[in-house]
């Protein structure tokens, strides 16, 4: 496929892994998260980690929607389903996802909740009007990339006048989360030390990289955007290595080719429209972030499913022997998690981060979990 | 979840939908969100929507810029 293989070819994976090993100063380490679990994936699929330099660590980060959403706000998707009779359309990635009682989305249709599987917000607009008797509920999950598309079916169905449609609205922010994982708690002292970030792809295509210069300013933090991509993980990998040694914190663009400074204008205007930030919003593995997740502007309210439903939010801890949290802020690798690929499986995962392709511990689980065990022969 | 291609965009439809070609498959998806895309544009799809559109010439100087960088040991090249 064109503008995916050229970004794939091994023989300029190599040149860039020997610019990065020359790059690298004797006696130095360098830790730096990948945000996203786009990127995430593509470092274990391709094996990216093992291109690069011992001194060089890769943290996985929580850029993973599906790998945050609380257990609380599965719980509110199922009850709208299963007490009020609600058809709840949803992204593939949230079907699997933990909730309380041991349910998740596909149990709870197993047990007769009427949930659709959809490939875009607008599939869940046409189940509306296929049936006009029936409350449908669009549960909205993602980051500024599933944003838009979610603002576009919200004003159509204003437009259209569509009474029985309205969103469960979980969409996050990235700025805010990125700033946060540097902040630790007040009284604990789990902030993981962190050299640098690969700032998200196709998030910011949407956004810019605008939003992360006051960060990289703040933080002293060089963050690089990159392409999802395994060559385009490996240049922003040198480029970081780079920023480090001279004592640089700026944001660099790897991915010019999709990613200006501005972003999509016509989207951030269609999301500034339709959505407004909520105070706080429950991050799972992060508490409680504010500012860092949206809900339907005002103008909007009467497709707000919360607010249609009365629907009150409950948070609910994750399983006591569960490192998702502690995965999800770079403290912990998957292999140090009691659970994973023991009862913790793609096909059965206790946690979030073993849900989706994109989740540390699905990735890991997928891509890695031989390759540190010693071959014996027989 | 963000997981997003680029597709050749081929017609642009009415209400704002247009015919893209993915690797050689072919759907249609939202052109909403990039009023820019023109016919012959590569855009980048994600849930059924063209969220921006591919700039050529930043595509090929990127890839300029990882095939230029001289390996430090240029005799080790060979290697693999």
């Amino acid at each position: 496929m064109k503008y995916v293989d050229e970004f794939r070819d091994p023989a300029l994976a190599d040149r860039i892994a020997a610019r990065i090993a020359a790059a690298v100063q004797p006696g130095r380490r360098y830790a730096f998260m990948e945000f996203c679990g786009g990127h995430t994936h593509a470092i274990a699929r391709y094996g990216v980690t093992e291109r690069l330099p011992d001194a060089v660590r890769m943290i996985h980060g929580p850029g993973c929607p599906v790998c945050v959403l609380p257990i609380g706000r599965i719980d509110q998707a199922i009850h709208l389903a299963l007490r009020h009779g609600a058809i709840v359309a949803t992204y593939g990635d949230t079907m699997r996802v933990p909730a309380s009682e041991g349910l998740s989305l596909m149990k709870a249709k197993a047990r007769g909740a009427d949930i659709r599987m959809v490939y875009s917000a607008a599939d869940a607009l046409a189940l509306a009007r296929a049936h006009p008797d029936r409350e449908v509920v669009f549960f909205a999950i993602g980051f500024e990339t599933t944003t838009p598309p979610t603002a576009l079916v919200v004003k159509q169905a204003a437009a259209e006048g569509l009474r029985n449609f309205s969103v469960l609205c979980c969409h996050v922010l990235t700025p805010g989360a990125i700033a946060h994982i540097l902040q630790a708690p007040a009284g604990v002292q789990d902030a993981v030390a962190l050299d640098g970030f690969i700032g998200p792809a196709h998030v910011s295509i949407l956004i810019g990289s605008r939003p992360y210069e006051a960060f990289a300013r703040d933080h002293a933090k060089p963050v690089v955007i990159a392409g999802f991509e395994p060559l385009d993980v490996m240049q922003a990998v040198l480029m970081l290595v780079h920023q480090v040694n001279e004592g640089r914190a700026e944001v660099e663009n790897e991915f010019t080719r999709a990613v200006t400074r501005d972003g999509n204008a016509a989207a951030q205007a269609l999301v500034a429209e339709v959505f407004a930030l909520r105070p706080t919003f429950e991050w799972r593995g992060l508490g409680e972030l504010p500012d860092s997740a949206l809900r339907l502007a005002d103008a909007y309210a009467g497709f707000d499913a919360e607010l249609r439903f009365g629907l009150s939010y409950h948070g609910v801890p994750d399983h006591r022997q569960c490192a998702c949290g502690e995965i999800l802020r770079g403290l912990k690798r998957p292999s140090d998690c009691r659970l994973f690929a023991t009862v913790c499986t793609p096909e059965n995962p206790m946690g979030s981060c073993m849900v989706s392709s994109e989740g540390a511990c699905a990735a890991h689980y997928q891509y890695g979990r031989f390759k540190d065990i010693a071959v014996v022969a027989a | 979840m963000c997981l997003a291609l680029p597709a050749l965009l081929l017609e642009r439809l009415s209400a704002d939908q247009g015919r893209i070609d993915l690797g050689g498959v072919r759907k249609t998806v939202s052109l909403a969100l990039v009023p820019e895309a023109r016919v012959g544009d590569y855009v980048i799809v994600h849930v059924g929507h063209a969220i921006g559109v591919l700039d050529p010439e930043e595509a090929a100087a990127t890839l300029a810029l990882f095939a230029q960088l001289e390996a430090p040991q240029a005799a080790g090249e060979g290697a693999r």
